[in-house]
């Protein structure tokens, strides 16, 4: 690791880096100049932010980024809570089908909501609550990964603590509170990355379970706008697509390594 | 690593007492996950095997059908068309971005000039939502005027109808979704990598190793457990990645680019057929619980985890 | 747990804010619309929304655009077995007999006392919607084909450039005169392209009655797909392409297909009159608007949307969106919508409006489509249309992209339409 690279090698990976986000680049060079040029192009293009200005005039977007927030917010809320409180049982209680519950568990690793659309398309109508923002996250809430990352860390926390905090006179929930939590922070900060990455990017489900612009999140928004029945003006659209994916990448910009090491701490199994 | 009690354990002849709240306490503290995941993993998956062996009759009473939509299953040449396109697919994307996601994350971890930027470049498609990469490479595959048309006019050659002909419809997706997924991959063997010991290499490297030596003999091996993990991932997001499909070709041409999935999604919303639709998702999930068999049952237990 | 319950909070906030999003009226609508042309359709739509708010205060109508005319079905379909139907849509004229059956409409007339205001339509576009002695829809935005030609491109080929092609033979002709190609024999204009996604159907429908073959029959159980004509007629599309080369191989795409006319990368194209605004708007040569060539006779199916009335509404409901559908469909409305898209206006009457009399004086390409429904048929309608419509979709992509026999696809549609449509013998 320490050896010099060969230059040859150092330009391969460099070509397969600017080759990598060649795409993202034309987006973006795409969104800010205008239309005439989204087919050519011409190095004294001028600049232009027409092409937001028109996007977010076609569609509201102001709506659908206030949905996908919100989305976002309420699925990892939910999921912060289910998930410890889940986790914690299993990491620290020992009882009677706590094996087959696991397993049941880890089975949503494999088989997630999103292959599950129809019966969960019927349950959620049953529920009385198609076309909400919350219809979007329930089924999501409870999150195997979720749980399966907070067990692993919750059963390093080192028993002194445990018994320090017992010994205080705390009871299950104030140990859970004032002792796992915060041990598990950089877990916690790992989950939340991956995912309101994951939540914000959804479409499928989001698709099907949402018909009015008030739950329309932001993927489902950009695909009803891109529709091509209404005209294919690529700077349009691809002003449209980078509000959608802005914020993410924004956020992926500034704090790359929080971001790096989160997905890489959640794959570390 | 010991499961340890929370609550301490006090006199033997209460012990009964307090295993029994012990368990009524874990229960409490599983019971919202519990019904969430119930209500919307394991209850549908029940839901959906009984569907499939009823039809809705138009009146809307469900009629017991037996293996009836099965059989209309097999003898659909469409459900035939996406299973194998499932399997082109996911041959296609799964070795390519391993390997790439390889290289990538050997590449990131060396001191190389520009890593930070490396790493970024790489991973940076994996943040977009796949609705704003699929718009993205729409362009590209535009005929004509598309990117990649332009660069072929440069060269001279004609212009191509990437996404309307069958023959490459599939490629192109599969181009595309190698693009979004190796980063994703490149991350997790970052991960391993850094844990490597870089004593072993050093040790080889004294005893006068070559580079590619060292990969194949001590560096790959030792990332298998990574490999197998990051497989079984690709495994199951081919099955769940049909965004693209939506706007970029809605399974077409003649069905050339449509995955099960989409068909699901077609069959049960398009078309409002519920039965068949359960039957179709049966299919789907009878796969990825032969994944979950082989990661549980058989790869689990061969590979050696430190 | 403090925090917990601020979540908990947060979310009851976030559930609440869908359902108090609107004040409220005295009766309260939803509408699905689709759009499947080019040009800012979504504006025209708020606009006439917003106009119909000021003149009827006690309606409120909330008009959801949905997508194309699939994605609008299917909305509508899903949100009514999911419970929360609108309680009215447009959707496709073609439409009618999967609605019916899936008891999600009710008939116009179960709703209107006075009949008379039916009569103002033209009977080309009630056609559709005409079943079992009731009307089920009133027309919309209702369409033809039309041949659209680049006057300028003509020209430049040594053609009159006031004469589109009127017959088959011409048109292949004329296409072969009007493919340009570059220094290294690349195709750089195309004579003519016709749209093999979205609605492929459609286009199989005109040629197939342009060939004199009709391709349903009036129970809508049956579709003739392997009739010698409509065969014939899809050779002649695929030679097109194959045989002829005056048409681009492999699919071509609906929505795209508008702007490779305007950029002069094919001189004539085959689209919907909905486009026609979006066109004129968009083109910087001369155009013209003719009726479809004709093969044993002229021909084109009508298309487009139909406004349809949910069966879950309420009976003032129902009552307030007859009132919508009247006053989006008065004569000058009508013929605002038609000169704002290039739709055929519903009614003769609209077309004896000042403002569309003024306007087809200056535009004479306005009137084309409503000329050709003098030889217009329905279009497709049949029992679960939306599957059939995709065996024939499937069938046209198969044998223009070469990987099935004209003869052989059609067959393998005609199989499997029979199948599904054998339940409604």
């Amino acid at each position: 690791m320490n050896r010099t690279t060969h230059p040859l090698e150092m330009i391969a990976a460099w070509l397969l880096a600017l080759l990598w986000l060649a795409p993202l680049a034309y987006a973006l060079w795409s969104s800010i100049h205008p239309a005439a040029y989204a087919t050519s192009f011409s190095l004294s293009a001028p600049l232009t932010l027409e092409n937001f200005a028109r996007a977010w005039n076609q569609a509201p977007f102001a709506r659908y980024y206030l949905n996908t927030v919100m989305l976002v917010t309420l699925i990892l809320a939910g999921q912060l809570v289910l998930c410890t409180l889940a986790a914690y049982a299993f990491a620290r209680f020992k009882f009677r089908g706590s094996g087959i519950a696991f397993a049941l568990v880890l089975l949503q690793l494999m088989i997630m909501p999103d292959v599950l659309i129809v019966e969960n398309y019927r349950m959620i109508g049953t529920l009385g609550l198609l076309d909400t923002i919350v219809a979007i996250g329930l089924p999501y809430m409870a999150s195997a990964f979720g749980i399966f990352l907070l067990r692993q860390t919750f059963k390093a926390v080192p028993v002194e603590l445990v018994e320090a905090a017992r010994v205080e006179g705390a009871n299950a929930l104030q140990v859970l509170w004032k002792v796992y939590v915060p041990l598990a922070r950089p877990t916690y900060v790992a989950f939340g990355l991956v995912s309101v990455s994951y939540h914000w990017n959804n479409f499928l489900w989001p698709l099907i379970v949402t018909n009015s612009v008030e739950s329309r999140p932001l993927t489902v928004g950009l695909a009803v706008f891109g529709a091509p029945e209404t005209g294919v003006d690529w700077s349009i659209i691809n002003a449209a697509t980078v509000m959608t994916m802005a914020p993410l990448l924004i956020a992926f910009l500034v704090f790359q390594r929080q971001f790096v090491q989160s997905f890489m701490r959640a794959g570390i199994r | 690593m010991s499961s340890q009690i929370a609550i301490p354990v006090p006199k033997p002849q209460r012990a009964r007492a307090y295993a029994w709240r012990n368990s009524v306490n874990a229960w409490l503290l599983l019971l919202p996950a519990a019904v969430l995941l119930a209500m919307f993993t394991h209850y549908p998956i029940v839901a959906t095997i009984q569907h499939s062996f009823f039809i809705t009759r138009r009146s809307g009473e469900p009629l017991f059908v037996g293996f009836e939509n099965y059989r209309a299953m097999f003898e659909d040449s469409i459900f035939w068309q996406v299973l194998w396109n499932n399997f082109v697919f996911a041959a296609g994307t799964i070795p390519t971005s391993i390997a790439l996601a390889l290289l990538m994350a050997l590449w990131v971890n060396r001191n190389m000039r520009g890593r930070g930027f490396l790493r970024l470049a790489y991973f940076t498609p994996t943040i977009l939502p796949m609705i704003a990469v699929a718009n993205i490479w729409l362009f590209f595959y535009t005929p004509d005027y598309g990117l990649l048309d332009q660069l072929r006019g440069l060269a001279g050659l004609p212009g191509w109808n990437w996404l309307g002909d069958q023959r490459t419809v599939m490629g192109c997706m599969i181009v595309m979704v190698i693009w979004k997924e190796a980063g994703f991959f490149m991350i997790f063997y970052l991960a391993a990598l850094q844990q490597l010991s870089p004593d072993l290499e050093e040790a080889a490297a004294v005893e006068g190793a070559g580079r590619w030596y060292i990969f194949r003999r001590i560096t790959f091996p030792l990332l298998m457990p990574t490999t197998l993990f990051v497989a079984i991932n690709a495994v199951i997001n081919s099955f769940k990645l049909v965004d693209h499909l939506v706007i970029m070709t809605k399974g077409g041409p003649n069905n050339a680019s449509s995955l099960l999935l989409y068909y699901i999604y077609e069959v049960a919303f398009t078309f409002q057929d519920a039965a068949y639709a359960a039957t179709l998702t049966v299919v789907l999930l009878a796969l990825l619980a032969t994944v979950a068999l082989i990661k549980f049952g058989y790869l689990d237990r061969r590979i050696h985890y430190q | 747990m403090k925090n917990f319950r601020n979540w908990m909070a947060a979310g009851a906030v976030a559930a609440t804010l869908n359902v108090a999003a609107w004040p409220a009226a005295a009766v309260d609508l939803q509408l699905y619309y689709p759009v499947a042309v080019g040009g800012p359709v979504t504006k025209i739509v708020d606009d006439m929304v917003d106009r119909f708010h000021k003149e009827n205060p006690d309606i409120k109508v909330t008009a959801v655009y949905a997508g194309n005319y699939t994605d609008t079905m299917t909305k509508a379909m899903t949100a009514m077995k999911g419970g929360q139907p609108p309680q009215l849509s447009v959707l496709l004229s073609t439409d009618v007999f999967t609605l019916i059956d899936e008891k999600a409409i009710i008939p116009i007339d179960d709703v209107v006392t006075d009949k008379a205001w039916l009569k103002n339509y033209y009977p080309a576009f009630m056609a559709n919607g005409q079943i079992g002695g009731k009307t089920w829809s009133i027309p919309f935005q209702r369409s033809t084909i039309v041949l659209y030609w680049n006057k300028d491109a003509f020209k430049e080929a040594g053609l009159d450039p006031e004469k589109a092609p009127a017959s088959w033979d011409q048109m292949v002709e004329m296409g072969k005169k009007l493919v340009k190609k570059d220094a290294s024999g690349n195709t750089i204009r195309w004579g003519v392209e016709i749209p093999t996604t979205g609605y492929a159907y459609w286009m199989l429908q005109a040629l197939a009655i342009e060939n004199g073959q009709r391709m349903m029959n009036d129970a809508g159980n049956e579709v003739s797909l392997t009739a010698p004509k409509t065969v014939a007629a899809l050779d002649y599309w695929v030679d097109l392409s194959r045989k002829h080369n005056v048409m681009p191989q492999g699919t071509i795409d609906w929505a795209t297909l508008r702007t490779d006319f305007l950029e002069g990368k094919t001189a004539m194209m085959w689209h919907t009159t909905g486009n026609l605004t979006a066109v004129k708007d968009g083109a910087k040569f001369n155009f013209g608007v003719a009726m479809l060539p004709a093969k044993e006779r002229r021909g084109s199916p009508t298309g487009g949307g139909s406004f349809y009335i949910f069966k879950n509404a309420s009976p003032e409901q129902q009552k307030a969106a007859v009132k919508f559908i009247q006053w989006m469909t008065t004569p000058e409305r009508a013929a605002e919508w038609s000169i704002k898209t290039g739709y055929v206006a519903v009614s003769p009457a609209a077309y004896k409006t000042p403002a569309m009399e003024a306007y087809a004086k200056g535009f004479p390409a306005a009137l084309v489509a409503r000329d050709q429904l003098e030889h217009a048929v329905p279009e497709l309608s049949v029992h679960e249309n939306g599957r059939i419509y995709k065996f024939v979709n499937d069938a046209v992509q198969a044998a223009v992209t070469g990987s099935q026999k004209p003869s052989e696809a059609l067959a393998n549609a005609q199989q499997q339409s029979d199948r599904v449509l054998r339940a409604y013998k």
